[in-house]
């Protein structure tokens, strides 16, 4: 597991109230049975942990926590000069 | 073969449970609308007290009279787009009218609420663009948003400084730059803090769009809005607004003093692609506009009778959506299944209000929604206060005092 994964999971924790085992390949909005509102919320704590943005717009091809720690790793990188 | 409705299973799960407690909150039949603030459902006089007809407007004789002579000299509907054959003198009569009423060059009326929104969003952003939203915008951004094909980006609710990180984030980036703000949110109630706001766009520049839903007709000196209760609206560029609720009609406008404003007409597909108002909704929310400037006795009735529901439900102890006095008073629920037992009751006892759950609301809250008219008297919220109380005497709704 990747540190990036690692942190994902960790920010994730308060919104896994099913407290199901979080994986790569976990699907953030069916699997962890969230609705929309609330992955947004829990993107924002992500975009603030990581001091990036994560649009909306790219969301919508984001589904598992790798998709996820990819978009993360990305924004990262290119945040930095 | 999978069944493209099968992803709707958890709804049908969802209203069956709420079935199991009693009457269809989320489809309540109206058998008749006696007046602005009552109706007959499931056979009983109902005191409504969630219908966002803020001005009690809807049963004016003058605006039903000029309602009934446009259908009977105009027609039935337009039969067509605002770009084609359905553009009426009367479309820009109401169009004048408005900017009048709003102190702006230009405005564009659309056929619903939800469209000037959609419109809007779209015509102004492209896909260079960036559009930041309140987290706890109405969905009609949200989707507005997406038709755009701008980039979204969503800051905390009401938070003047979260915006202004989320600005520093994006700097750099092509493209225009447009934040979207609610006068009066229509969940809770509250406002945007539009001072607060003003300040981050006077440092970072970007256009700004109020959406006044809830607020136009009901707020500041002129009843333009949130805007002109702060006395900003120098700095407010872009307004949008709805006849469903202050106007008592259907339809929406967006307006502003942008030299290219009118130029949205031919930008905006909710706008360019679906007919044009009928003759006699803009009829009766021309009059309607006329009486808010000619009335302003409509607003101050509106807010004596919020501060009164207000300080009521504070009285039995009850968690509302937010701090202020505002014609949209939330009560705050423990969980659904209380809030939907509570809805019951308060049925079951003559008062119609709205449910509202996650993830129509933030937080994952559930509410009743409250929304106050200028057409109650003082026996209608004195008796709304009333049934709150005998509900939560009952027991129905300990857990929502309790918060």
């Amino acid at each position: 597991m990747t540190d990036t994964i690692a942190q994902i999971c960790k920010l994730l924790e308060p919104f896994n109230s099913n407290r199901i085992t979080l994986a790569p390949d976990t699907d953030i909005s069916t699997d962890l049975n969230i609705d929309s509102v609330t992955v947004m919320d829990f993107v924002m704590e992500v975009e603030d942990h990581f001091d990036i943005e994560v649009p909306l717009n790219v969301l919508s091809e984001t589904r598992t926590i790798a998709d996820l720690a990819k978009v993360v790793e990305a924004r990262s990188g290119k945040a930095r000069p | 073969m999978i069944d493209l409705l099968d992803k709707h299973r958890p709804i049908a799960d969802r209203i069956a449970r709420m079935l199991a407690q009693g009457v269809n909150a989320v489809g309540v039949t109206n058998d008749a609308i006696l007046s602005p603030t009552r109706a007959i459902i499931e056979g009983r006089e109902t005191i409504l007290a969630g219908t966002n007809n803020y001005m009690g407007i809807t049963f004016d004789p003058d605006c039903i009279a000029a309602g009934q002579e446009a259908m009977a000299r105009f027609g039935t509907g337009t039969t067509g787009s605002r770009i084609a054959n359905g553009n009426y003198a009367m479309h820009q009569a109401l169009e004048e009218e408005l900017a009048r009423f709003l102190n702006r060059r230009h405005c564009i009326v659309f056929t619903t609420g939800y469209q000037a929104n959609l419109g809007m969003m779209a015509g102004l952003a492209g896909s260079n663009d960036t559009i930041f939203l309140d987290a706890d915008s109405h969905s009609s951004i949200y989707d507005g948003c997406t038709l755009s094909g701008a980039k979204l980006v969503r800051f905390r609710h009401n938070d003047a400084t979260d915006l202004d990180k989320r600005l520093v984030r994006s700097e750099g980036e092509e493209g225009g730059r447009l934040v979207v703000l609610e006068g009066i949110y229509s969940m809770l109630g509250d406002r945007a803090p539009l001072a607060d706001f003003i300040e981050v766009k006077k440092k970072r520049g970007f256009q700004l769009l109020a959406d006044e839903a809830h607020s136009f007709g009901v707020l500041g000196p002129h009843g333009r809005g949130l805007a002109d209760e702060a006395g900003l609206e120098d700095e407010v560029d872009f307004v949008v607004g709805t006849f469903s609720k202050s106007v008592g009609a259907i339809g929406g406008f967006g307006a502003g003093n942008h030299p290219l404003f009118d130029m949205l007409r031919y930008a905006m597909r909710p706008y360019m692609f679906t007919a044009s108002s009928s003759p006699a909704s803009i009829a009766t929310s021309l009059a309607a506009v006329k009486k808010l400037a000619a009335e302003p006795w409509r607003r101050d009735r509106l807010r004596e009778n919020s501060a009164r529901l207000f300080h009521g439900f504070k009285g039995l102890g009850l968690e509302l959506g937010c701090d202020a006095v505002s014609p949209v008073i939330a009560v705050k629920c423990a969980d659904e299944a209380t809030a939907v037992a509570m809805w019951n009751a308060l049925l079951a006892a003559g008062v119609y209000v709205n449910i509202a759950v996650p993830p129509g609301t933030p937080n994952k809250l559930c509410l009743l929604r409250c929304s106050v008219s200028a057409a109650h008297t003082d026996a209608d919220i004195d008796r709304i206060i009333e049934l709150f109380g005998e509900v939560m005497a009952a027991g129905h709704g300990r857990m929502a005092a309790a918060g």
